[in-house]
């Protein structure tokens, strides 16, 4: 494994998370990459990237293990330790520098008046939050399935919380003296707390920072193969040096998605995510003919050819009533994660009809219900009922439901959203076969580095045949 | 349609050292239109209320009365920014989100003193001539505006061409109407006997100008089309298709348009926009249904920025299809009008509008057809998706759909139209590119520039 490996990007900017997606020149997928998305959405874009780059480089690893008839016997074992190791080594990363912008913080005026007791309670939030992410029940939760929705935002913020409280918070309201702990003593509460994470995070947050391979693979290698002979360390650090030796040349990188003219790309280097929605959706299920995409602010009904090609879409209009964003506020007016709602209406045994998807009256409507007495899972069948109804309307405008049939973007995960789907799939249309990627969130990225790769050459602008 | 909006001062500012004297032209005849409008008391002259499809504005001319059009009104209100203001007044008097925002606009802008265009109170109306054109909408209008000025109306009722042709009963019961309820209207009016020599002359006129708009709309057959034939084309019919149809100044004004136009396509150059000369033409389009007036000039942008340019609308022919072939005639003056009145857009049926669109996407070599469906307007949106299936599967060729609102800011969200604008043109790229490639990389580029008209049905952008 030598030279230069030429590959083609697809970074997908949405309202709600940022995916990237890097294939090889023979079009595999080679790596890819998702985080939150913020304020700075180049900074997001860049970090999507980075972590289609460090899946890349696993990639690679792969290769290079499997070629070594010695460390192919445990390739696989050795492969997701060290990318558990990886993972944490990034973490830590990221909460020193949390740490350090957090104690910043606590310097600021406006919390001078309890400046003591505070920095004193970071410090010990942050003393736990850094055992913590030594310990080794970070790794079983670093090694998780699911790691790739759970952002540093969300890991380190619900640990966050959860330590705030356990001391801080609970003096208040609270009467007794033996009660209240710290909190008290300092003036500090859960709000000060929270107040100094929020800021924090969105500091750590749009600031480069190195969550590389290249620059956290060591570490990780050299935790892995701790206590191992010598001899055997060596060979798989002459593995990992190859990978970290080779470079990667991105050929072109295409963007999409909702923010996409945010992105630092050259125009010509900008698509539309309808089509590349639908080639990506054509290129993980050759035959579809129609495919749904529900992202956080639209919702798309989308029919391509037998090439991908676009060939007729609608989508929702100024109105964001059942899009993902909708789901997010109920699962904040439910305090619960938007990961928690599809399995949550699934246990549902009498669903609530609901006729309005409306994202500004969501909370009401959903106060309305669980003041009638109609549980929780109910209503929150009846919300995806509703979400997918509208999406149907939408798909029968773009020209109804063909034959195979694809459903795309981050709702797609949702068994409760797919249910509804099926039903309403059946019963308007009869038998259809619907397929769901398992990697369903990054189809507009894949369908951008398929762009990315189609190269220049076809796709010269008619004006510039005009000018020609 | 011609006002002293920004857009337009924008468009004659690149027009560039006074050449484009059309658009002059067009500005001192709409003020001195309002300058009598707001003199019309103290000169005597009447004031008749009605709408722009199937006006009479040549007999309003015979009978010496001053048109206003409440539309015109209702969308200059839009480009100045204050139709919100006024929608909202409409509403929390009583009418609902749903009624057409042109009506609440307009209802709007006479509680808050009827101040048109120009910064002049317009008159209140001697008489509301309701022409009945493929409308339902208007006859709830003027009931209203009757409640407000307690005036009398007169209708004259088109029926609406649901055979898909105009029948002589159709035109007799027309002519019957215009010579038993609207001309003695006018007479009892303004105390003059019907002059049907008046009429004529007027209508001579309008035939002139008819046939140089006309040649003004077909130059977007050229590649590139020297004009986008429905942003700039809502400013060259607005004359037309207001109060000037049938004078001297529209013959002028038209006469003077063609000639700017004929310049154009000579040095082979595109459309002015409002941000100036427009870059290379890469997509040619038919665009059905009206424009956002709310948000004109972005909207416009969307399409420019991109190199389209709109080569036909039905927009454009709201106030008269003259490309099929129409013209006012003289010699039949009462049956012309009633001819004129059947034929307009929204009174032709579905079918008709289907064939129409479909002969523009032939014309004009366009790569397709983009649909602006309009909250406000049934008459319009109704149906609208058929016509998009039908033009694909006739054509072959990329339709598309976008959502806004005449004149209700609420409804025209700039980043979802952007979206769907730029999803459209790229989806047109695609079908291009696929079209190059199953011809081998021959023979799927369009021609090169210049000033040759694209007559060939057979030429680029056909199935």
């Amino acid at each position: 494994m030598s030279g230069t490996l030429k590959v083609h990007v697809g970074v997908d900017l949405g309202s709600t998370t940022t995916k990237a997606v890097v294939l090889d020149t023979s079009g595999e997928i080679l790596g890819r990459g998702i985080t939150n998305s913020r304020s700075n959405y180049a900074l997001a874009s860049e970090i999507a990237r980075e972590e289609a780059r460090v899946s890349a480089r696993f990639a690679l690893l792969d290769r290079a293990l499997a070629a070594d008839d010695l460390l192919a016997t445990d390739a696989d074992r050795f492969r997701n330790r060290l990318l558990t190791l990886f993972r944490q080594r990034q973490h830590v990363t990221q909460l020193g520098r949390l740490r350090e912008v957090s104690l910043a913080e606590a310097h600021a005026d406006r919390v001078k008046h309890i400046r003591d007791g505070l920095l004193g309670r970071l410090r010990d939030i942050f003393d736990a939050l850094e055992r913590d992410a030594n310990a080794p029940s970070i790794e079983t939760m670093l090694a998780s399935e699911k790691r790739s929705s759970d952002f540093f935002r969300d890991r380190a913020g619900s640990a966050f919380s959860r330590l705030a409280e356990a001391s801080g918070a609970s003096c208040s309201g609270a009467g007794g003296s033996s009660v209240c702990g710290e909190g008290k003593r300092t003036h500090v509460t859960f709000d000060d707390l929270m107040g100094i994470f929020d800021k924090a995070i969105i500091q750590v947050e749009n600031t480069p920072i190195d969550l590389t391979f290249e620059g956290n693979i060591r570490d990780a290698l050299d935790a892995c193969t701790h206590g191992l002979p010598e001899a055997l360390r060596e060979r798989f650090r002459r593995a990992v040096d190859t990978v970290v030796g080779r470079s990667i040349e991105e050929v072109r990188t295409v963007g999409t998605g909702y923010g996409r003219q945010t992105l630092p790309f050259d125009r010509r280097d900008v698509r539309s995510e309808i089509l590349c929605h639908g080639l990506g959706a054509h290129r993980q299920f050759p035959t579809t003919r129609t495919v749904l995409d529900i992202g956080g602010q639209d919702t798309k009904a989308i029919q391509v050819d037998g090439s991908g090609i676009v060939t007729s879409f609608q989508m929702n209009d100024r109105c964001a009533a059942g899009c993902g964003r909708y789901l997010g506020y109920i699962a904040d007016e439910m305090s619960l994660g938007v990961h928690e709602l599809g399995p949550l209406a699934m246990k549902s045994t009498r669903r609530v009809k609901i006729s309005s998807t409306c994202t500004v009256f969501a909370g009401a409507e959903l106060r309305d219900r669980l003041s009638l007495g109609d549980r929780r899972e109910d209503i929150l069948a009846g919300l995806h009922r509703a979400i997918i109804l509208r999406a149907m309307a939408l798909l029968a405008r773009s020209g109804g439901i063909e034959e195979t049939f694809t459903f795309t973007g981050g709702v797609a995960n949702n068994a409760a959203a797919v249910k509804a789907l099926r039903q309403l799939v059946q019963e308007n249309y009869g038998e259809r076969t619907l397929n769901i990627s398992p990697g369903s969130i990054y189809t507009g990225a894949l369908g951008a580095a398929l762009f990315a790769q189609r190269g220049e050459d076809d796709e010269a602008r008619p004006g510039q045949e005009v000018a020609a | 349609m011609s006002d002293s909006s920004d857009t337009e001062k924008a468009v004659a500012a690149h027009a560039g050292s006074g050449k484009d004297d059309s658009m002059e032209k067009q500005k001192a005849m709409t003020a001195d239109h309002f300058r009598a409008l707001t003199r019309a008391r103290e000169e005597g002259k009447k004031v008749v209320y009605t709408f722009v499809p199937g006006n009479l504005t040549e007999l309003m001319h015979a009978f010496d009365v001053l048109p206003v059009y409440p539309e015109i009104n209702a969308l200059q209100s839009a480009m100045r920014q204050r139709s919100a203001q006024f929608i909202g007044e409409a509403e929390r008097s009583g009418h609902s989100e749903d009624v057409c925002t042109y009506v609440k606009c307009d209802l709007g802008m006479i509680k808050n003193g009827n101040i048109g265009p120009t910064g002049e109170k317009l008159p209140p109306p001697d008489l509301l001539l309701l022409s009945y054109t493929g409308c339902f909408t208007f006859m709830k209008w003027f009931e209203l505006l009757r409640q407000e000025y307690d005036c009398p109306v007169v209708m004259l009722h088109t029926p609406y061409q649901s055979e898909g042709r105009v029948t002589d009963n159709m035109r007799q019961y027309m002519v019957d109407q215009l010579r038993n309820e609207v001309i003695p209207a006018f007479e009892r009016l303004t105390g003059k006997t019907y002059d049907e020599d008046r009429l004529r002359e007027c209508l001579r006129k309008s035939a002139r100008a008819e046939d140089d708009m006309v040649a003004v709309l077909e130059s977007a057959k050229h590649r590139p089309s020297p004009i986008d034939a429905y942003f700039g084309g809502v400013y060259y019919i607005g004359p037309m298709f207001t109060a000037f149809r049938g004078t001297d100044a529209a013959v002028d004004y038209y006469s003077t348009l063609r000639r700017e136009i004929d310049a154009r396509v000579a040095q082979g150059l595109g459309p002015i926009t409002p941000e100036g000369e427009m870059g290379p033409e890469r997509y040619r389009l038919v665009v059905e249904g009206p424009p956002n007036w709310t948000s004109f000039r972005e909207f416009w942008r969307m399409f420019a920025e991109e190199g389209a340019v709109v080569v036909a609308s039905s927009y454009t022919k709201v106030g008269g299809v003259y490309d099929l072939g129409f013209r006012h005639d003289p010699e039949h003056p009462l049956e012309t009008l009633a001819d004129y009145c059947l034929g307009c857009y929204t009174n032709r049926s579905l079918p008709q509008r289907i064939d129409l669109l479909e002969q523009y996407m032939n014309d004009y070599s366009a790569d397709g057809l983009l649909i602006n469906s309009v909250k406000s307007c049934n008459s319009f949106s109704a149906g609208q998706l058929l016509i998009l299936r039908q033009i694909e599967a006739r054509t072959g060729l990329a339709g598309g759909f976008i959502e806004t609102d005449l004149v209700d800011p609420r409804y025209f969200s700039a980043a979802n139209v952007k979206n769907r604008i730029e999803s459209y043109l790229q989806m047109i790229d695609q079908k291009r590119q696929q079209r190059r490639q199953s011809l081998g990389g021959s023979g799927g580029s369009p021609p090169p520039p210049g000033s040759t008209p694209l007559f060939s049905p057979g030429a680029e952008g056909q199935p």
